[in-house]
């Protein structure tokens, strides 16, 4: 289990999240006490063992292909924080 | 009608459908209870008046044409975390503030169907992160059972409300302890049954592995009613367990002769202070003076519950909550671009703790770090279950502390770290997914307050076994009436 | 050795195939292509807080039909994960996808050039995820994301089922990478498992190039050609770009991995390159969803439900009944045409020359009076009559066509017609013999003509005697007879 520090303003990143350079040294720092605890898990030994995703083991959860009823688009748009006509509006997209 | 209050759900519903009373007159005694007291409780985000109103009178005209309603007229706080069609819904977060849920949640609408009339939306640490309601950024919620502490959390509204009888029953969601401790907190039963008996659809998620709705009681009858009401199989959620539910509260218990409790030897060594110790051997002590008999379990791996939820939780959530991105609904902060707008919308709505939550996540299923972190986290979810299958291989049910201490005062817990610890208990059943509540066991007057302040038992069932687990606790606060000894600070309030 | 021979070019395709269901992967929502923007939209597909995903099953069948159909293994357990990033037309910021336990594994596309060649190319993966809603980039005049002021999204389409088909690097000229492409389509069509239409974006295909030396061991650097928005624009930009790669390195230039984006109009890519971030998707498995498990009964169920498939019906075409790969694809490539043709070649001896008249003079009808030959009024029966009429020689060609004519209209048996009004061959020397002479004395000028050496109008008195026989004379004893009378 790795022990380095977290690169704090990557992972903002990647969650889309701007941080003040204050909270980046704060974040960084509980974050480094959390990982600290959370190492203790190199302690077991989960070799042999299967992960759990789910608790409970069903299987085959699906649905039939038939059409269910939506939403009025006005009540969607409604909520739009911005909106131009029938679309949402967000602002210019830098490709990546 | 001051007393009207008093009344727990299982009394307000037969009264309801005897037509002693009317769901209307019940609605407007507990609207004015939250108008009267709300204010210093806190527990309300959202009242819902009007909306209340036109329930009741729905369910007075169903039991006029003769519907018997296992919930008829009984007033419902609902957790700001469920959707509701119609209403504003906000996790407590100002990412959401202002967005009206355009569907109602199956289990919400399940209670509703029942009779049960909601009578508001209640606070929340913000997206169910926290374990006392201060991380909410809409609003602080008080203990009804002392101002001064918190009501804990996440589902610190919906049990305040209930403490405060502002409503009869509560619905709250629990992820790690969220329902359990704000029960022990507030005097209450919490009850989360096993993962996947009430459907997640329109429960905001936090840990969608781990989430589940359940009631906060003032009995366990109440809870046991809500819970037949609630469970079962939703289409809606590929989760819920298409399993028959066996109803819970008809033929509950009363007494817990020959029953083998669980004693989590381990857990022992917290040390939770002297006159807590105190308190929980009695609870201990109790229920084997009341027939049952305790056996000492290990559950090896418990100990490294935090740990293994602080992985897989955070984790969850970070994906879960990529959704509040300003594009479709909820706050937006404009930027020159699509990603400027993203990052300060992000930065803006969201508070420090589900902040600190995404960023631990993201980081635990980053590249390069997902084996190390997340796999193993789940790996170690698979050894907290087979702890608790061998320790019910020895007993029926387990025995412990719902929460780490009683409620404490604002701002107690500054350090992240000391806050999580409160959910040191609850959160092995939540990893293993297993049915678990809080009942009150008995009163503490602790750190130097002057007001006794409640203590939860948790008993925890194998998977499924939601029937021995209400039936036990039901016999067990039968013969204790803990809760009965106090009442909450809020004085005596005028008639309507 | 001309640079472009010391090259070999490699070639991956990778597609995006939208799945033919009713409603949407993971909700109730219509899966259907256009309609008003926002229209055909759910808490579930816009990522609305608390709603929760539900696999369609039948999307799920789909993906095992095509997994058969390609030769893939069925694993018995599969899972849904979350692929994480973020995008303003994908509503929850991640996508359902399929990682590494996707429905089916391995496989490969059998396709065939126009010579006859029959190739195979392996596939890398296949799995099952989730459609995007749709962007529109306004605000820079033509339509592109670069430039562009601001976007409109549209989340109609968030949700619809895609089933993704990633190639091996394994195809070497444009022309078989367009081959592959007509193959998979042929293949999903076939199934009825998705419309398969690149102009309405059902298949969305993408392809992987890069060139080395032909003795090199070591693959090229490879760039990601996008936007082709038919066939043959992928046939092109995939030629293009090898031709600019080679055109590259032998200029001493090295190619650059980047992606690249096809301008139809001006017949050249362009790099899309901009900032590099390495993406990181923190796949999980998606705690909203349950496993699947297939059992081996489903799969074998689904197995009988494939029926002939594209590749395998082109064989027995070729192979079997010595028909070109030409109209052997042109029939297979019309199902209901195929089909038709197999009743016939089910009846009738002679595939090739069922063959001909179904591509021939039956189709040209078709087209004629805009009806699909398998509604219109000719039955497979009456065809299979006809060809048996003329293959015994009891008809010519002639008689055939007109008598198809007539069978088109609703006339019914060629053979009674043949019967009933006495429309058989005369094959008869004797009595084509007294047509002959007929026409030969009726036409003294044109006799003396063709004897003075004007040979062409031996073709008027061909159609003479034609004529007086009722069109029923055996045209080869026709020709003989008159060849020789006028020799004599």
């Amino acid at each position: 289990m790795s022990s380095e520090k977290i690169d704090v303003r990557y992972v903002a990143e990647l969650a889309r999240i701007a941080l003040t350079d204050e909270e980046v040294d704060r974040f960084g720092e509980q974050l480094g006490d959390l990982l600290a605890h959370v190492n203790a898990l190199a302690e077991l030994d989960t070799n042999a063992v299967p992960a759990t995703a789910q608790v409970i083991e069903s299987r085959n959860v699906t649905r039939e292909d038939s059409v269910r009823p939506g939403l009025e688009r006005e009540v969607v748009l409604a909520q739009a924080p911005s909106r131009q006509g029938a679309f949402f509006r967000v602002p210019r997209i830098i490709a990546e | 009608m001051a007393g009207m209050v008093e009344l727990l759900g299982a009394q307000i519903a037969r009264g309801v459908n005897a037509r002693e009373v009317s769901a209307r007159e019940v609605a407007e005694a507990f609207l004015a209870r939250a108008v009267a007291v709300d204010g210093r409780v806190g527990a309300y985000l959202t009242l819902l008046a009007e909306r209340a109103r036109e329930a009741a009178a729905r369910v007075d005209a169903r039991v006029a044409a003769g519907e018997q309603l296992p919930l008829a007229g009984v007033p419902v706080a609902v957790k700001d975390n469920m959707c509701l069609e119609g209403t504003r819904t906000t996790c407590g977060s100002r990412i959401l503030e202002g967005w009206i849920a355009p569907y109602t949640a199956t289990a919400v609408a399940r209670l509703i169907e029942a009779g049960a009339v909601p009578i508001g939306k209640t606070n929340l640490d913000e997206f169910a992160m926290g374990s006392s309601c201060e991380n909410s950024a809409l609003g602080v919620t008080r203990n009804p059972y002392d101002l001064e502490r918190v009501p804990g959390g996440s589902s610190g509204g919906s049990a305040a409300a209930v403490a405060a009888r502002e409503a009869a029953i509560g619905l709250g969601s629990d992820t790690g302890g969220s329902i359990r401790e704000p029960g022990a907190f507030c005097n209450l039963v919490g009850f989360k049954p096993t993962y996947g008996r009430v459907s997640r659809y329109g429960l905001i998620a936090f840990a969608s592995s781990l989430d589940q709705i359940g009631p906060l009681t003032r009995s366990v009858e109440d809870a046991a009613l809500a819970y037949d009401v609630m469970s079962g199989f939703d289409p809606m959620d590929a989760t819920s367990i298409d399993r028959p539910v066996e109803p819970a509260a008809t033929g509950l218990r009363t007494d817990i002769g020959g029953l083998r409790i669980g004693l989590v030897r381990q857990f022992d060594t917290q040390g939770l202070g002297e006159e807590i110790d105190e308190a929980y051997d009695r609870a201990y002590h109790d229920l084997q003076a009341l027939g049952a008999e305790l056996v000492d379990v290990t559950l090896p791996t418990a100990d490294y519950g935090l740990a293994t939820y602080y992985l897989i939780a955070p984790a969850e959530c970070s994906s879960n909550l990529a959704r509040f991105d300003g594009v479709r609904y909820g706050l937006r902060v404009d930027g020159a671009d699509v990603r400027e707008m993203y990052d300060r919308t992000r930065a803006a709505g969201f508070g420090p703790e589900v902040k600190r939550r995404i960023l631990i996540g993201t980081y635990a299923l980053s590249s390069g770090y997902y084996d190390a972190y997340y796999v193993r986290a789940q790996k170690a979810r698979t050894l907290i279950a087979r702890d608790f299958d061998a320790a019910f291989a020895q007993c029926d049910l387990i025995a412990c502390p719902a929460a780490s201490s009683p409620a404490f005062r604002f701002n107690a817990k500054s350090d992240p770290y000391s806050m999580y610890l409160m959910d040191y208990y609850t959160i092995p059943m939540s990893l293993a997914g297993l049915p678990a509540l809080s009942v009150p066991c008995g009163w503490v007057t602790p750190d130097g307050g002057s007001a006794p302040m409640p203590l939860g038992l948790q008993l925890c069932a194998p998977l499924f076994g939601e029937r021995l687990l209400l039936g036990a606790a039901h016999a067990y606060e039968r013969l204790t009436r803990h809760a009965d000894a106090h009442k909450p600070a809020l004085g005596e309030v005028a008639p309507t | 050795m001309s640079a472009r021979e010391k090259y070999v070019p490699v070639i991956g395709i990778e597609c995006h195939v939208e799945l033919k269901t009713a409603t949407k992967m993971f909700c109730g929502c219509p899966n259907e292509f256009g309609g008003e923007p926002n229209t055909k939209v759910c808490p579930v597909c816009l990522g609305m807080p608390g709603a929760l995903p539900v696999p369609n099953a039948a999307a799920i069948e789909h993906m095992i039909a095509a997994g058969l159909a390609f030769g893939a293994d069925i694993p018995a357990f599969s899972k849904f994960d979350r692929k994480n990033y973020f995008y303003p037309d994908m509503p929850k910021d991640y996508q359902i996808s399929q990682y590494d336990m996707p429905l089916t594994q391995g496989g490969e596309v059998r396709y065939w050039l126009d010579d006859g060649t029959i190739k195979s190319c392996r596939l890398t993966r296949i799995h099952l995820e989730e459609d995007t809603g749709k962007s529109t980039h306004a605000g820079s005049g033509d339509g592109r994301i670069a430039g562009s002021a601001y976007s409109l999204i549209d989340f109609n389409r968030a949700g619809v089922p895609l089933m993704e088909c990633v190639s091996e690097p394994e195809i070497h000229s444009a022309q078989d990478a367009v081959a592959y492409l007509e193959a998979l389509r042929r293949t999903l069509l076939a199934l009825g498992v998705s419309d398969v239409k690149m102009e309405e974006g059902s298949l969305r295909c993408d392809a992987n190039v890069s060139v080395r030396l032909a003795d090199a061991k070591e693959l090229g650097t490879k760039t990601e050609i996008k936007n082709m928005n038919s066939f043959r624009s992928v046939g092109r930009a995939i030629e293009s770009e090898i031709e600019r790669q080679i055109a590259l390195l032998e200029s001493g230039g090295r190619v650059v991995q980047e992606t690249r984006g096809w301008d139809e109009a001006n017949g050249v890519s362009v790099s899309m390159r901009s900032k590099e971030e390495a993406h990181d998707y923190r796949y999980f498995p998606d705690p909203d969803l349950v496993p699947l498990e297939i059992s081996r009964e489903d799969v074998e169920r689904i197995r009988g439900t494939l029926g002939e498939l594209p590749w395998q019906r082109y064989e027995r075409y070729t192979a079997e009944y010595g028909i070109g790969p030409k109209p052997a694809t042109q029939l297979l490539d019309n199902l209901s045409l195929a089909r038709y043709f197999d009743r016939i070649v089910a009846i009738s001896a002679n595939p090739q020359q069922s063959a001909n008249f179904v591509l021939g003079d039956l189709s040209r009808l078709a087209n004629e009076n805009g009806i699909a030959i398998a509604d219109s009024k000719v039955s497979p029966e009456h065809l299979a009559e006809l060809i048996a009429l003329v293959e015994a020689k009891t008809i010519n060609s002639k008689i055939a066509k007109e008598l198809l004519a007539r069978m088109w209209e609703g006339a019914g048996s060629p053979k009674a017609l043949v019967e009933g009004e006495g429309l058989a061959q005369t094959s008869d020397p004797a009595a084509i013999e007294g047509f002959v002479d007929d026409v030969l004395a009726a036409n003294p000028g044109v006799v003396a003509d063709y004897r003075a050496g004007k040979t062409n109008v031996g073709g008027f008195l061909v159609g003479q005697v034609m004529k007086a026989s009722r069109g029923k004379a055996d045209p080869a004893l026709v020709n003989a007879l008159l060849a020789r009378k006028l020799q004599g």
